[in-house]
């Protein structure tokens, strides 16, 4: 028994060795970091050890407007993307003819090139010189706008933001869903059908709790994306995110350490230390919810 | 309500290049099901007897061909509007719902007047659960259920709206042995006590010989034999039937008529008046066989298996054409028979031998003596 306990701790030294360099290890300093007041990278010293960082950064108006900018990131994509794959992938696995077809054409956003589809967010949103971008050009046919997407007022610069996160998330979402679909056995939907069930109710009773742990996996995954969402938003905005009002949580870590106005690793800390307390409850939240309603 | 198919015909298109020919699963299928009575549908797979069973349901359309419970024309009617009963082969039992929940599905989905309260459904409900016997079980989960417990939920959740038929897709074959023996005995009583015109698909002989009141026999979509179990095996319409039912199964040999006579190789075994001369199958139930020291047919004698009420011989002949290459004679255990002998001779019951048509299989109708 004590030998086999050596030798299992030997095979696990390697994934140990690595996760506690570059994951463990990190995490206990940032937290420590975010303790520590008046720190100074270059000498690696400090004043003194306190909670100051954590309130500078919550009283930080460009903090709180990332975390404003987050939650209505989170809150408006999570449902948004989920609902629609779902109502994407049940209309995929009701056709027949052309199935292939769509389901590569949904799958595509995954496969692109980050920045063939910043282009192509450009032509569709972008105003320069010679045109107002597509959207405006749809918007005319209206008489609405012209109104500046990328530089303009501040829920056109979200409504982009959200369109592309729904956008780029949602063909993960429809491959899981449309083979969480496929699984359900046929038979549960024909022993339905001669009891005399509505489609309605077949979806509600019989689909919906059926693929439910799939459902939940992505509503989870999909908060945890949201909430660390950062590079979407500098695709779009540039980095200069502060000055564009479209900084995210994470967006705002990278500024600290790094930006033009950076160098406070411990405001870095504390900033993510919060965020990680941010979705460690949301989380928490989802699995008891889930606990309640997803079957098996 | 007695079942009425007229010509039912079902096609599936060849899919893919290579397959030529549609296939035909069901092919001019027609029986008049007697009203409250248990019937057997039996084949070997793929010989269209689920598909039957679909069409019946209405989860498939016959390609042609009309059927009628009663007097009622339901060919094109849905599953839901005809009033039918269905337990799938694995159950189709929600998982998320309890056994309660399974059981009023079915009445959840009534609307307007046949709209039934909360009370209402859940007092049917225990109605058919106290009928199969699951009464103390409403509260689990259908994982949380035996076999064959999952079985009487499925079967309670087909009756609960009190079908006018109600069919069953190899409702055993999920089961063990004993559960098996018991359940088809639950299958009957339940069919019994309530009434309703019951059709199942089996592929196992003994289960449809069983409980049935009448066996359908198929092959390759089309059927073969139609009659009580009893009448089928004493009187098998073709070699098909002969070989499908009884186990151990019949005796295949080559067998000539010379003269009014019927022989096995060089043995005259029975006399077979009126028959034309020539080469025949001829098929002997394995009780057919008397040991008989005089006896005319004389095969080696292979081994000898005990099974307490009954001795079985192991025996071999060159004119057998059974698959398995020997002939199993079953004999009273009473019967003196040498373990060791090296030949054993038989002399054949008349009525347990058949003659079928060497080329066409089917049966020559004969008296033999």
């Amino acid at each position: 028994m004590e030998k086999n306990n050596a030798k299992a701790w030997l095979y696990l030294l390697p994934a140990i060795l690595f996760l506690g360099v570059f994951m463990v290890y990190p995490l206990i300093d940032v937290f420590i970091y975010s303790f520590e007041e008046g720190y100074n990278s270059a000498s690696q010293t400090y004043f003194g050890i306190g909670t100051y960082n954590y309130s500078y950064v919550l009283h930080d108006p460009y903090f709180l407007q990332a975390v404003k900018n987050t939650f209505i990131l989170v809150v408006i994509t999570v449902p948004l993307s989920t609902g629609l794959a779902l109502l994407i992938s049940v209309g995929l696995s009701s056709i027949k003819k052309l199935r292939n077809l769509f389901q590569t054409v949904y799958f595509l956003p995954y496969v692109t090139n980050t920045l063939a589809v910043g282009l192509v967010f450009m032509v569709l949103f972008k105003k320069t010189a010679y045109t107002d971008g597509l959207a405006n050009l749809i918007l005319s046919i209206f008489n609405a706008g012209p109104i500046d997407f990328i530089d303009g007022p501040y829920w056109a610069k979200m409504f982009v933001l959200c369109f592309y996160t729904v956008w780029v998330v949602m063909p993960f979402k429809i491959l899981i869903l449309t083979s969480a679909l496929a699984s359900v056995n046929q038979d549960y939907y024909n022993a339905a059908r001669v009891d005399g069930t509505s489609r309605f109710r077949m979806f509600y009773k019989i689909t919906l709790p059926m693929i439910s742990p799939m459902l939940f996996y992505l509503v989870i995954t999909g908060f945890i994306g949201a909430f660390k969402a950062y590079s979407d938003a500098v695709a779009l905005f540039g980095t200069n995110l502060n000055a564009a009002e479209m900084n995210t949580i994470v967006g705002y870590v990278y500024d600290m350490l790094y930006g033009d106005s950076g160098g406070y690793p411990s405001y870095a800390s504390a900033a993510a230390i919060l965020l990680f307390a941010i979705v460690l409850t949301i989380t928490t939240i989802n699995l008891l919810v889930s606990r309640k309603h997803v079957h098996y | 309500m007695k079942v009425i198919l007229q010509n039912l015909t079902k096609t599936f298109p060849a899919r893919g290049k290579k397959a030529s020919a549609d296939v035909t699963a069901v092919d001019n299928f027609s029986f008049e099901i007697p009203d409250g009575k248990l019937i057997g549908l039996l084949g070997p797979s793929g010989c269209g007897k689920s598909t039957t069973l679909s069409l019946i349901c209405g989860l498939q359309k016959p390609t042609s061909g009309k059927i009628f419970f009663g007097e009622d024309d339901v060919t094109d009617l849905p599953p839901e509007n005809r009033g039918v009963g269905m337990v799938f082969q694995n159950y189709a039992l929600y998982p998320h719902l309890t056994v309660l929940g399974n059981i009023t599905f079915p009445l959840e989905n009534l609307r307007g007047k046949d709209k039934m309260s909360r009370e209402q459904m859940n007092a049917k409900a225990k109605e058919v659960a106290a009928l199969v016997q699951i009464e103390n079980l409403l509260d689990r989960k259908p994982s949380e259920l035996s076999g064959g417990q999952q079985q009487r939920v499925a079967i309670a959740r087909a009756l609960v709206k009190m079908p006018r038929v109600l069919l069953l897709d190899e409702p055993l074959s999920n089961l063990d042995a004993r559960l098996r023996l018991q359940t088809r005995e639950e299958i009957r009583r339940i069919q019994n006590e309530t009434g309703i015109t019951t059709v199942f698909v089996t592929h196992d002989q003994d289960e449809a010989m069983s409980i049935s009141d009448m066996i359908v026999v198929m092959k390759s979509g089309v059927v073969q034999q139609i009659g009580a179990p009893q009448a089928v095996y004493n009187d098998p319409a073709n070699l098909f039937v002969a070989k499908f039912l009884g186990t151990p199964p019949i005796n295949v040999f080559d067998g000539t008529v010379r003269d009014g006579t019927l022989y096995i190789g060089d043995a005259a075994v029975l006399s077979a008046p009126g028959i034309k001369d020539g080469e025949v199958t001829v098929g002997v139930r394995p009780e057919g066989f008397i040991p008989d020291g005089n006896g005319a047919l004389v095969c080696r004698q292979n081994r000898v298996e005990v099974m307490g009420r009954d001795v079985s011989v192991i025996a071999s002949h060159p004119a057998c054409r059974t698959e398995s290459g020997v002939i199993r004679a079953i004999i009273s255990a009473e019967s003196d028979i040498s373990a060791v002998a090296d030949t054993v001779s038989f002399s054949l019951k008349p009525n347990k031998v058949f003659l079928f048509d060497r080329e066409m299989e089917e049966r020559i109708p004969c008296k033999l003596s």
